[in-house]
C-alpha cells in the first residue's frame, strides 16, 4: 500500500495543478496578510475561503484522479496486490497531497507574517485541522461517486452536485426549516443539523473560536455549552473523523464487489 | 450679594475659628465618633494612621474627615459606615472597607443625605455594597476614587456611585469594578461624569435613569456584564467614550431605552456583542463614532424616528445593523463601512453606488435568532447578494448614499 501510496503521492506532486492549487493558496495568504496585516483577521476571511474551496477542490480533484488513472488501476489490478491496497493508497495520495498543499500554502505565509507570536495561532492551526479534515472527507465522497459510476460526465455531474448540495442547498433547506419551525423550541434541532454536514460544522467550530460565540443569545447557548467545552470539542473532531470513517469504509465494501 | 456676604462671613468663620481634631490610637480622641461629638462646623477631623473598626458614623456637621496614608475605617461587614447629613463637607484620602450587606437596606460605605457644595476624594472604599450613596443632594465633586466589590449577584451587590435625585454633580477620575452597577443616576441633572474606568461590573458600567441634561465624557466601560444603560432621559450628550468587551449573550456597548435628543459623538465601540442596541430612540445624533469587530454594530428596535448616523466608520462587524421594521425614520449619510464593495469613478471620496446596510440575513436573524448558526455560510452570502441587488425584504430608503470610501479615524 504505501508503494502505491508513495507513487500517487509523486504523481500528484509532479502534476501541474497540485503546484497551481500550491501557488494558489500561497498567494492568497500573502496577499491577505499584506492587506490588513491582522492575522487574526485574515483567518476569518480564510475559513470562508477554506469552507467552501476546500470542499470542492477535493471533490473534483478525487473524481478526476480517479477517471484520469483508470488504465494505471486496471493494470494495477492484473497484479497479485490486493484491490484495498491499491485504492486505499491512491485515496491517501490524493488527500495528503491536497492536505500537504494547502497546510504549506497558508503555513509560510503566515509563518513569515509572525503567525508564532500572535495570539492568532490557535485559531490557525484549528482552521488547518478542519480544512484537512474537509479534503479527507471530500476526496472520500467523490471516491464512492466515482466507483459507483461509470460515465465519466455523470460521475462529474454527481460530484458537483453533492458539493453543491452540501456547500449551498443543505444551508438552504436549514435555514428555511428554521423560519418555518419558528414556533418550536429549535436549539436541539440547529444543533443537530449543524452536526451531519461537516462543512456547517467545520464553519461552527472556526466560528466559535472567532465571532459568533456571544451573538448567538440564548439559541447559543446551548452551542456555546456545547462545542465550548473540551467534551464538544472531542464531539465535533470524532463525527469529523466518522464523516472520513463512513465513506472509506463504503469504498472498501463497493470494491469487494465491483466488477472492473 | 446677599449669598456673596454670606459665604465671606462663612470663610471669615471657617478660617478663624476651625480646628483639626486628631484620632489614633494613642491620642486623647481615640475613636472617630467621639471626635464628631466634640466637633464644631468647619473642623477638621485628622485620622491618623490605624484601622478603625466603626460603623454607622453619623455626622451632621460641616466638617472635613481627612485621613493620613494608612487610615483605615473597616466596617466589619456591619452595615453603613460614614452617614453624611450637612453641607459643605469633605472626605478626604480615607480608605474604607468592608460594608454589610441587606437585601432590605442599602448599606454605603459613605452615604450622604441632603447636601450641598461636598467633595470626596482621593477615596479608596473596597469591599463595599453601596461605594458612595448620595440622595438629595446637589454641588459635590467626587473625584480620583477607587471602588470596588467582591460580590457575586446582582441582588447581593450595590452600586460604586450612586446619585438619587441630584444635580450639578461632577464625578470624575474614578475607578470602578466589581460592582452592580459602576456608576447609577437617577433623577439626577445637569452633571457631569467623565474620565472614569468603570469595568467588570455585574449589571452596567454606568447607567442613567429619568436622568436629563448630562454629559459624559473620556470614559472606559469595559467588560461589564451588560454594558452601559441609557434609559428614560432627555439631552444627554455622551462623547470621547470608549465601551469595549461587553461580551456576552445579552450584553451591549450602549443600550438607549426611551431617549430623546441626546448627542453620541467621537465614541469607540469595539468588541461588544451589540455595539448599540436602540430603542425608542428619537432625535439623537450619532457623529464620528467608530464600530470595530462587534457583533451587531447597531441595532434598532421599534419607535426609533430621526436617528441621523454622519461620519461614523463601521468595520469588520459581523453584521452592521440590524432592523425590525420596515418603516424607515433615520437617516444614514456618508459613513465608512468596511464592508461596501462599490466604486467612486470620479475619485471625489464618496462611493456611486448606495451602501443597505440592513442585509437580508440580519432580517432573517430579527425573525428567528437561531438562523444565526448560518452565519458566514455560502448559502448566506449569495442570499444577502440577491437581496443587495433588488431589495424586497428589507426596507428600500434604509441606505447610505453616499458612502465614504476611506475611514473618517484614522486612529484605529
Amino acid at each position: 500500500m504505501l508503494k502505491i501510496l508513495k507513487y500517487s503521492f509523486y504523481d500528484l506532486m509532479r502534476s501541474r495543478w497540485s503546484y497551481v492549487y500550491f501557488i494558489f493558496y500561497l498567494i492568497l495568504g500573502f496577499v491577505l496578510l499584506f492587506l490588513n496585516n491582522d492575522v487574526n483577521k485574515a483567518v476569518i476571511t480564510l475559513m470562508n475561503i477554506i469552507i467552501v474551496l476546500t470542499p470542492l477542490i477535493g471533490t473534483i480533484f478525487g473524481v478526476m484522479y480517479y477517471y484520469n488513472s483508470r488504465e494505471f488501476t486496471e493494470l494495477l489490478l492484473a497484479q497479485p496486490i490486493n484491490r484495498k491496497k491499491i485504492f486505499m493508497g491512491q485515496y491517501l495520495g490524493i488527500s495528503i497531497s491536497l492536505t500537504l498543499s494547502l497546510v504549506l500554502g497558508l503555513g509560510i505565509p503566515f509563518l513569515l507574517y509572525g503567525l508564532l507570536k500572535s495570539a492568532a495561532i490557535f485559531n490557525f492551526s484549528l482552521l488547518l485541522i478542519v480544512g484537512a479534515f474537509l479534503n479527507f472527507i471530500f476526496v472520500a465522497l467523490s471516491y464512492n461517486i466515482a466507483l459507483s459510476t461509470e460515465n465519466k460526465i455523470k460521475g462529474f455531474g454527481y460530484a458537483i452536485l453533492m458539493w453543491l448540495f452540501l456547500a449551498v442547498i443543505y444551508d438552504g433547506i436549514f435555514l428555511i426549516s428554521l423560519v418555518i419551525f419558528n414556533d418550536y423550541p429549535l436549539d436541539k434541532f440547529s444543533l443537530i443539523a449543524t452536526m451531519l454536514n461537516p462543512i456547517d460544522l467545520s464553519r461552527i467550530l472556526i466560528l466559535l473560536k472567532l465571532d459568533i460565540s456571544a451573538l448567538l443569545g440564548y439559541t447559543g447557548a446551548v452551542f456555546r455549552k456545547f462545542f465550548g467545552t473540551g467534551f464538544g470539542m472531542l464531539v465535533s473532531m470524532s463525527i469529523l473523523i466518522f464523516w472520513v470513517i463512513i465513506p472509506v469504509f463504503r469504498i472498501n465494501q463497493k470494491l469487494k464487489k465491483k466488477d472492473f | 450679594m446677599h449669598t456673596k456676604i454670606l459665604l465671606f462671613f462663612l470663610f471669615i468663620t471657617f478660617t478663624i475659628s476651625a480646628k483639626q481634631i486628631e484620632v489614633c490610637s494613642n491620642c486623647t480622641i481615640k475613636t472617630i465618633k467621639e471626635a464628631i461629638e466634640i466637633a464644631e462646623d468647619g473642623d477638621e477631623i485628622y485620622l491618623k494612621k490605624g484601622i478603625y473598626k466603626e460603623n454607622n458614623i453619623i455626622i451632621n456637621k460641616s466638617i472635613s474627615l481627612i485621613g493620613e496614608e494608612g487610615a483605615v475605617i473597616d466596617g466589619e461587614d456591619a452595615g453603613g459606615i460614614i452617614i453624611f447629613e450637612a453641607d459643605n463637607f469633605t472626605i478626604r484620602n480615607l480608605k474604607i472597607i468592608n460594608v454589610g450587606m441587606s437585601y432590605t437596606i442599602d448599606y454605603a460605605a459613605i452615604k450622604v443625605i441632603k447636601a450641598t457644595n461636598f467633595t470626596i476624594e482621593d477615596c479608596i472604599l473596597e469591599n463595599v455594597f453601596f461605594g458612595l450613596l448620595i440622595e438629595k443632594s446637589k454641588k459635590g465633586i467626587i473625584r480620583n476614587n477607587s471602588i470596588s466589590g467582591t460580590r457575586k449577584s446582582e441582588a447581593s451587590s450595590g452600586n460604586g456611585i450612586h446619585i438619587w435625585d441630584g444635580s450639578e454633580m461632577e464625578v470624575y477620575n474614578n475607578e470602578l469594578y466589581g460592582l452592580r452597577d459602576g456608576i447609577y443616576f437617577e433623577f439626577v441633572k445637569k452633571s457631569v461624569v467623565f474620565e472614569n474606568t468603570s469595568r467588570e461590573n455585574i449589571r452596567y458600567g454606568l447607567h442613567f435613569m429619568f436622568s436629563n441634561n448630562n454629559i459624559y465624557h473620556h470614559n472606559i466601560f469595559r467588560n461589564n456584564g451588560a454594558g452601559v444603560a441609557v434609559m428614560f432621559s432627555k439631552f444627554i450628550t455622551m462623547h470621547n467614550n470608549i465601551f469595549e468587551l461587553n461580551w456576552g449573550s445579552a450584553s451591549y456597548g450602549l443600550l438607549l431605552k426611551e431617549i430623546y435628543d441626546a448627542e453620541i459623538y467621537d465614541n469607540l465601540f469595539q468588541e461588544n456583542t451589540i455595539g448599540i442596541n436602540g430603542e425608542g430612540c428619537t432625535r439623537i445624533n450619532y457623529t464620528n463614532n467608530t464600530f470595530l469587530r462587534n457583533g451587531w454594530a447597531i441595532k434598532i428596535a421599534g419607535a426609533c424616528y430621526t436617528n441621523i448616523f454622519v461620519n461614523n466608520d463601521f468595520m469588520h462587524n459581523s453584521l452592521d445593523l440590524s432592523y425590525n421594521t420596515k418603516i424607515h425614520d433615520n437617516k444614514f449619510d456618508n459613513n465608512y463601512w468596511s464592508e461596501y464593495t462599490g466604486y467612486d469613478l470620479d475619485n471625489d471620496g464618496i462611493g456611486d453606488v448606495p451602501y443597505r446596510p440592513v442585509k437580508l440575513f440580519s432580517y432573517v436573524v430579527n425573525q428567528t435568532p437561531e438562523a444565526l448558526v448560518l452565519l458566514r455560510s455560502l448559502f448566506v452570502d449569495i442570499i444577502n447578494f440577491s437581496e443587495k441587488v433588488s431589495p424586497v425584504f428589507t426596507p428600500d430608503n434604509l441606505m447610505d448614499s453616499n458612502p465614504l470610501m476611506k475611514k473618517n479615524n484614522d486612529s484605529i
